[in-house]
C-alpha cells in the first residue's frame, strides 16, 4: 500500500435546519480513489468546488470521510487514536494563510510546529532559518505576520510546514498570491523538499504550468476523479481539460493552435524549450 | 477624467518596531478610459497604491488630484469619490454580509443615499452586467463558488456606477474558465462603457493579453510604466525585481536565437501563433 491510499472515498456536507432537520447534502468527493507511492509528486487540478479542499481536509484528518476508507501510512483515519499519527505524517498548507497564522512573531510562528512535535530547540532554530530561507522570508523573521502583504504571509504558512518536516505535505493552492519569482522560488522549495529528502508532496493547484513536471495528475470534476495520468497524457487533451474548465499550459496552446494552423508538431508538448526543438525542426525541414 | 499622483509616499506603523515605507516617491497620471495592469512583487505596495487612488488610505506626503482637484482638501467630498472609484478588494469574500446577494449589491447606492427603488434598480443592473445567475439573487452570499463570490463582489462595486473601476487580484484562486470568464467581463465592460479599469495581477500573461498600459512597482517605487510590448522587452531587469515576461516572450527570443526570424517582442499566444505561422507562407 502506498503512503496514500483512498477507496471509493465520500464526503457529504449536510446542511440541517433550525430543528436539527436535514436541509440539504452536498456531495463534495464522490467515490475517489487515490493510490499514492511515497516520494511521489501528486497535483490534483479542477474547477472551483470540484473538491480538491475537501479531499485535502480528509488527508490531514481534518474532515473524517462519510464513506469509504483512507489510509495514511496505513493508518486509518476514521479511527480517533490515529489522528495524531496522521497529522504528524501529512503536513497541510491552507488556501488562506489568514487562518493558520498563530505567533506574533515570523519566526516563532515557523518554530511552532516542531516545537509542537518536541524538536530540540537548536534543532528547531536550524529549520525556521532554513525553511524561512528557502521562500525568501529570512529577513521579516522577527515582523509580525499580520502585518506582512498576502503572498508573504503565505510563504511564512509553507515555511511552518517545511519545518515540521512530514513525510507528506499537502498544498492547497500555495501560490494563488504570490508573483512569478515567489511562485518559482516556492514551487522549486517544494522539489527540493520531494527529490533531497524524498517528501511526498500533493500539490493542488489552478496554474497548469505547475503540474508540467508532476510524477502523476488527478483531474476533478463535481466530487469526481474524472481523469488521471502522466502531465503529457493529461496535457495533449485540450479540448477535454477545456470541458473540465481547465486550460493547458501556454506553450501546450500554442503547440495546439499551431498544429491545428497545419504545422506537423507532435501531441503532448509541455514546456516552451520542447516547442522552440520542435518548431526548429519543422523549420528545417520546410526550408530544405 | 483623470487622476494624478504627484510624489506620493506611505508609511506603515510610523514611529513603530514594524515601520514600513510601501510608497516612495510616486508619480503617475491616470487618464479616462484607460485599461492598466499593475504588477509588482508581493509587497511590491500595488494595494497600498490603489487604496490612495480612491481616498481609502492618505498619503503620508505628496498630493493625489482626482479631475484637477486636490483630494485631501477640507470641502473635497471623499465619499463621494470612493463611488466614482470603485475599488474591488484582494479577498472580496471577506466583504460580503448581507443575508442575500442582492442587499448585498444594494448596499452601496443605499449608502450613497439613494432610494430603495434606484437602489434595487442599480443592484438588477450591476448583477445582470457582472453575470450573476437570476436564481442566485435571493441566497445568501456565503454558499457561493470562489468564482461567483468575485462576481457578486464586482457587481458591489458596479451598482455605485463607478467611472473607474480598480480590481485587487480579482482571479485569484479561480479556476482558468473563471478566471477568463471575469478577464472577458472586465474587458467587455471597457470596451462598451468606456470605463477606466485598473487592474492588479500576478499573471504576466493575463496582463499581456488584456491590457493596454502597464505599471511596474518595485519597492514601493514605479519602475517601469509602458505597454506590454515595450515592458516586456525588459524581461531581464523584470527578473530580477520577482517577475518576468510571459512564457511565450521566451519562446519567441528562443526562437530567435535558433536562426528564425520571428516578431521576439510578442507576448501573446495570439501574436506569437500568427508571428510563427507567417515563417511558413
Ligand atoms: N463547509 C461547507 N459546507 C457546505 N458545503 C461546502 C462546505 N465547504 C465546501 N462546500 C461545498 O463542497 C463542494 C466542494 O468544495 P471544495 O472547497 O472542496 O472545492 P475546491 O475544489 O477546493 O474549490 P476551489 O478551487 O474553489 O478551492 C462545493 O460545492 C462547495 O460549495
Ligand atoms: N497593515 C499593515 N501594516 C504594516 N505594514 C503593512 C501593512 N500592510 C502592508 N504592509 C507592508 O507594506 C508593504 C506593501 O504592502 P502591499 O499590501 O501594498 O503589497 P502588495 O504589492 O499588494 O503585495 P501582494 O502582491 O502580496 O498583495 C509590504 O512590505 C507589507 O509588508
Ligand atoms: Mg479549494
Ligand atoms: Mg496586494
Amino acid at each position: 500500500m502506498g503512503i496514500i491510499k483512498a477507496s471509493k472515498l465520500v464526503f457529504e456536507y449536510i446542511r440541517r435546519d433550525e430543528e436539527g432537520n436535514v436541509d440539504s447534502i452536498q456531495t463534495a468527493v464522490d467515490h475517489v480513489d487515490l493510490d499514492v507511492n511515497e516520494g511521489d509528486f501528486i497535483v490534483i487540478l479542477g474547477h472551483n468546488g470540484s473538491g480538491k479542499s475537501t479531499l485535502a481536509k480528509q488527508l490531514n484528518a481534518l474532515l473524517i470521510p462519510s464513506e469509504g476508507t483512507l489510509w495514511v501510512e496505513g493508518k486509518d483515519t476514521k479511527e480517533r487514536e490515529n489522528v495524531r499519527d496522521v497529522r504528524r505524517t501529512a503536513g497541510m498548507v491552507f488556501q488562506n494563510p489568514d487562518n493558520q497564522i498563530i505567533a506574533s512573531v515570523v519566526e516563532e510562528d515557523v518554530g511552532f510546529g516542531p516545537e509542537n512535535l518536541g524538536v530540540p530547540t537548536e534543532e528547531i532554530w536550524k529549520r525556521v532559518e532554513e525553511s524561512l530561507t528557502s521562500v525568501g522570508m529570512l529577513k521579516f523573521r522577527r515582523h509580525s505576520p499580520n502585518k506582512l502583504s498576502g503572498g508573504q504571509k503565505q510563504r511564512v504558512a509553507i515555511a511552518g510546514v517545511m519545518a515540521m518536516e512530514p513525510k507528506c505535505i499537502v498544498l492547497d493552492e500555495p501560490t494563488a498570491m504570490l508573483d512569478p519569482n515567489g511562485r518559482r522560488e516556492v514551487l522549486s522549495a517544494v522539489h527540493e523538499l520531494n527529490r533531497k529528502k524524498g517528501i511526498t508532496v500533493i500539490l493542488i493547484t489552478h496554474y497548469m504550468e505547475e503540474a508540467v513536471d508532476a510524477d502523476y495528475i488527478y483531474v476533478m470534476d463535481e466530487g469526481k476523479v474524472v481523469m488521471e495520468g502522466l502531465p503529457k497524457e493529461i496535457f495533449s487533451q485540450v479540448e477535454e481539460l477545456k470541458r473540465h474548465r481547465l486550460d493547458v499550459p501556454q506553450a501546450t496552446l500554442l503547440a495546439y493552435e499551431l498544429k491545428k494552423a497545419g504545422l506537423p508538431l507532435p501531441d503532448g508538448i509541455l514546456t516552451r524549450q520542447e516547442l522552440a526543438e520542435e518548431l526548429e525542426r519543422c523549420y528545417v525541414n520546410y526550408t530544405k | 477624467m483623470s487622476i494624478i499622483l504627484n510624489n506620493v509616499s506611505y508609511t506603515y506603523g510610523e514611529g513603530t518596531a514594524y515601520e514600513m515605507q510601501a510608497l516612495k516617491n510616486v508619480t503617475l497620471k491616470i487618464d479616462d478610459g484607460e485599461f492598466i495592469g499593475i504588477i509588482g512583487h508581493t509587497g511590491s505596495g500595488k494595494s497600498t497604491l490603489i487604496q490612495h487612488l480612491n481616498g481609502l488610505m492618505k498619503a503620508v506626503s505628496g498630493e493625489i488630484y482626482f479631475n484637477g482637484r486636490d483630494i485631501s482638501e477640507e470641502d473635497f467630498d471623499r465619499k463621494e469619490l470612493r463611488t466614482r472609484v470603485g475599488l474591488v478588494f484582494q479577498y472580496p469574500e471577506h466583504q460580503l454580509f448581507e443575508t442575500t446577494i442582492f442587499n448585498d449589491v444594494c448596499f452601496g447606492p443605499i449608502n450613497q443615499g439613494f432610494d430603495k427603488n434606484e437602489a434595487g434598480l442599480r443592484a438588477f443592473e450591476a448583477l445582470r452586467m457582472a453575470g450573476v445567475p437570476e436564481k442566485l439573487y435571493y441566497q445568501p452570499p456565503f454558499d457561493l463558488s470562489g468564482g461567483q463570490k468575485r462576481r457578486v463582489a464586482i457587481a458591489g462595486v458596479l451598482a455605485m456606477k463607478p467611472e473607474v473601476l480598480i480590481l485587487d487580484e480579482p482571479t485569484a484562486g479561480l479556476d482558468p474558465k473563471g478566471r477568463d470568464e471575469i478577464l472577458d467581463l472586465i474587458a467587455g465592460m471597457h470596451r462598451a462603457k468606456g470605463m477606466t479599469i485598473i487592474l492588479v495581477s500576478h499573471s504576466m500573461e493575463d496582463v499581456a493579453k488584456y491590457v493596454q498600459r502597464i505599471i511596474v512597482m518595485d519597492d514601493g517605487q514605479v519602475f517601469l510604466d509602458g505597454a506590454p510590448r515595450e515592458v516586456f522587452k525588459y524581461y531581464e531587469q523584470l527578473e530580477k525585481i520577482g517577475l518576468k515576461a510571459p512564457e511565450v516572450t521566451y519562446l519567441m527570443h528562443d526562437l530567435k536565437n535558433r536562426g528564425m526570424a520571428v516578431d521576439w517582442d510578442a507576448t501573446t499566444v495570439e501574436e506569437a501563433k500568427q508571428s510563427i505561422l507567417k515563417l511558413f507562407q
